[in-house]
C-alpha cells in the first residue's frame, strides 16, 4: 500500500464513522422495537387464552423462519408498491425490529417461565390482577433473568444492521465499499477497520449489559457469570 | 351466617374427582384443622376458597359476599384471604419489607411511607424486624415463611388458609412458624390450616376435619377427635400420623 492509499484510508475515516452513526440508529431502533414487540408476543404466548397464543406463535414462526434480507426487501419494496413513502432507513428498522422481536420474544417467554407459575399464585393470592402481578411481580424477574441470553441477540443484531445496505441505506458498510471500489488497495484496511467498529460496538453493548446485570442483581439469589472473572 | 360457609363444593382435575363436595363453615376467630392423607383435596380445598383454582360446582360466602358469584369481584376477595404457602412463594427480587409492603402499596392503594410502616409493623409482630433489608434467598426458610405470614397480614384479612406451612421446613425450624401462628390463634384471627402437625392441632384448633378422597371423613374437637374418633379410619389416620410426626407435633 502506497502512502497516498494510506492517505485515502485515513481521510476516509470520518465518513465511515458517520455510517457507524446509521448503524448505532438503525439498532436503536430495531431492539427498542423488538423488545416492547418481544414481551408482548412472550406474554401473549404464556398468558392469554389460545387464540392469540396460537397467532403469536405463528407470528414468532414466520419471523425466525424469512431470512432477514428477504424480509427486507419485502418490507421495503412491498411497501413502496403499495405506495407507502418510506424511507430505507424506517424500512430497515421495522423489517429488523419485526424479525429480532420474535427473537426476543423467545428469550422473553424463558425467562418468565423460569420465574414460574408460583410467583404468579401468590401475586394474586393478595389480590392482585394478572397485569398487576406481571408488572410488578413477573416482568421485574423475568427481565433480569433475560440479560445474559439478551446479550446474544444484542451482538447479533448488531451486525445484522450492515444488511440495510441492501436496500440502499447508506451505513458503514456500504461506505466502506465506495472507498474499496474507488481503490483496490484499500479493500483489506477498509474492511478490518469496519470489522474493528463493530468488535469496539459489540464490547461497548456488552459491558453495559454486564453493568446492568451486576446493578440489578438480587442479593443472595446469584451465581456468578464468567463477565465478572474476567 | 359463619364468616366462611362452604357448601357442597366439587373440583374435577381430568377423570379424577379432587372434590366430592365439601361442606364446612367457619366462624370468626375460630382456628380449624384439615388433615388426611396426601393427594386427598385438602390443598385443592384451600385453593378454591380463594378461587386460585376455580371449583367446578359449590357455593363460598365469606362474611356474607358469595366468593363464587360471577358478579363478585374476586380480587377484592382475594385482598381479604391470606394465604400462606407451603413453599414460602415470596416475591424473589423484593426485600422481606418490601414484600409486605408490595400489596398494601399497589393492592390497598396505601401510599408508600404508610405502607412501609405498617410492612415494618407486621416483621415485628413474626419476630423479623431486623430482617428488614434481607432478600427472601438471604433468609432461612423458617424465615421466610413468617415473611409470607406478614405478608398476609398486613392485607387485614378476614381469614388466613395455610396450606402445609411447616411441610418444606427443616424440624428445627418449624418451632419458629409454629409459634408465630399460634401467637395469631390465640389473639382471635380466623384460620383454616392444612397440616400434619398434630401438636398444632391439639393446641389450638377447635375443629379438627379429617378428609380423604375428596371427601370429609370425619370432623369434631380436637379431644374428641384424638380419643374417641366415630370413623375406624380417622383413628387407623391419626395412629400413623402420630407416630410418624411425634405426638408433640
Amino acid at each position: 500500500m502506497s502512502l497516498s492509499d494510506w492517505n485515502t484510508l485515513v481521510q476516509g475515516v470520518p465518513t465511515l464513522l458517520s455510517g457507524l452513526w446509521v448503524n448505532v440508529q438503525i439498532l436503536l431502533g430495531l431492539i427498542a422495537l423488538g423488545f416492547v414487540l418481544g414481551i408482548l408476543i412472550a406474554l401473549v404466548q404464556v398468558y392469554s387464552p389460545k387464540v392469540p397464543a396460537a397467532l403469536a406463535v405463528g407470528y414468532e414462526w414466520f419471523f425466525r423462519g424469512v431470512p432477514e434480507m428477504v424480509l427486507l426487501l419485502l418490507i421495503y419494496f412491498g411497501l413502496r408498491q403499495f405506495h407507502v413513502p418510506i424511507t430505507p432507513f424506517i424500512a430497515a428498522v421495522i423489517a429488523l425490529g419485526l424479525r429480532s422481536s420474535a427473537y426476543q420474544s423467545q428469550i422473553f417467554r424463558g425467562a418468565i417461565q423460569a420465574v414460574g407459575e408460583r410467583q404468579m399464585q401468590a401475586a394474586l393470592s393478595i389480590g392482585m390482577t394478572r397485569l398487576q402481578a406481571i408488572r410488578y411481580v413477573i416482568l421485574p424477574q423475568a427481565l433480569r433473568l433475560s440479560i445474559p441470553p439478551w446479550s446474544n441477540e444484542f451482538s447479533s443484531v448488531l451486525k445484522d444492521t450492515t444488511l440495510a445496505s441492501a436496500i440502499g441505506v447508506i451505513e458503514v458498510f456500504r461506505k466502506a465499499r465506495f472507498i474499496v471500489g474507488r481503490n483496490y488497495a484499500l479493500a483489506l484496511p477498509a474492511f478490518m477497520l469496519v470489522a474493528l467498529f463493530f468488535l469496539v460496538l459489540t464490547y461497548l453493548g456488552n459491558w453495559l449489559l454486564g453493568v446492568l446485570e451486576r446493578r440489578y442483581r438480587i442479593p443472595g439469589f446469584e451465581m456468578r457469570g464468567a463477565g465478572e472473572r474476567f | 351466617m359463619a364468616l366462611l360457609v362452604v357448601e357442597d363444593l366439587h373440583k374435577r382435575y381430568g377423570r379424577e374427582e379432587v372434590l366430592r363436595g365439601i361442606s364446612l363453615e367457619l366462624e370468626k376467630g375460630e382456628t380449624k384443622v384439615i388433615i388426611g392423607p396426601s393427594g386427598t383435596g385438602k390443598s385443592t380445598l384451600l385453593r378454591c376458597i380463594n378461587r386460585l383454582t376455580e371449583p367446578d360446582r359449590g357455593r363460598i360466602w365469606l362474611d356474607g359476599v358469595e366468593v363464587t358469584s360471577p358478579r363478585t369481584n374476586i380480587y377484592r376477595i382475594r385482598s381479604q384471604i391470606g394465604f400462606v404457602f407451603q413453599d414460602f412463594n415470596l416475591f424473589t427480587h423484593l426485600t422481606a419489607l418490601d414484600n409486605v409492603a408490595l400489596g398494601l402499596i399497589r393492592v390497598k392503594r396505601v401510599p408508600k411511607r404508610e405502607a412501609r410502616e405498617r410492612a415494618l409493623r407486621e416483621l415485628e409482630r413474626v419476630g423479623l424486624a431486623d430482617k428488614a433489608d434481607a432478600y427472601p434467598a438471604q433468609l432461612s426458610g423458617g424465615q421466610q415463611q413468617r415473611v409470607s405470614i406478614a405478608r398476609a397480614l398486613a392485607m387485614d384479612p378476614k381469614l388466613i388458609l395455610f396450606d402445609e406451612p411447616t411441610s418444606a421446613l427443616d424440624p428445627e425450624l418449624i418451632g419458629e412458624v409454629l409459634e408465630v401462628m399460634i401467637e395469631l390463634a390465640e389473639g382471635g384471627m380466623t384460620m383454616l390450616v392444612v397440616t400434619h402437625e398434630m401438636g398444632f392441632a391439639r393446641a389450638v384448633a377447635d375443629e379438627i376435619i379429617f378428609m380423604e378422597h375428596g371427601v370429609i371423613v370425619e370432623q369434631g374437637p380436637p379431644e374428641v377427635l384424638f380419643t374417641n374418633p366415630r370413623v375406624p379410619r380417622t383413628a387407623e389416620f391419626l395412629r400413623k400420623i402420630t407416630e410418624f410426626y411425634g405426638k408433640s407435633g
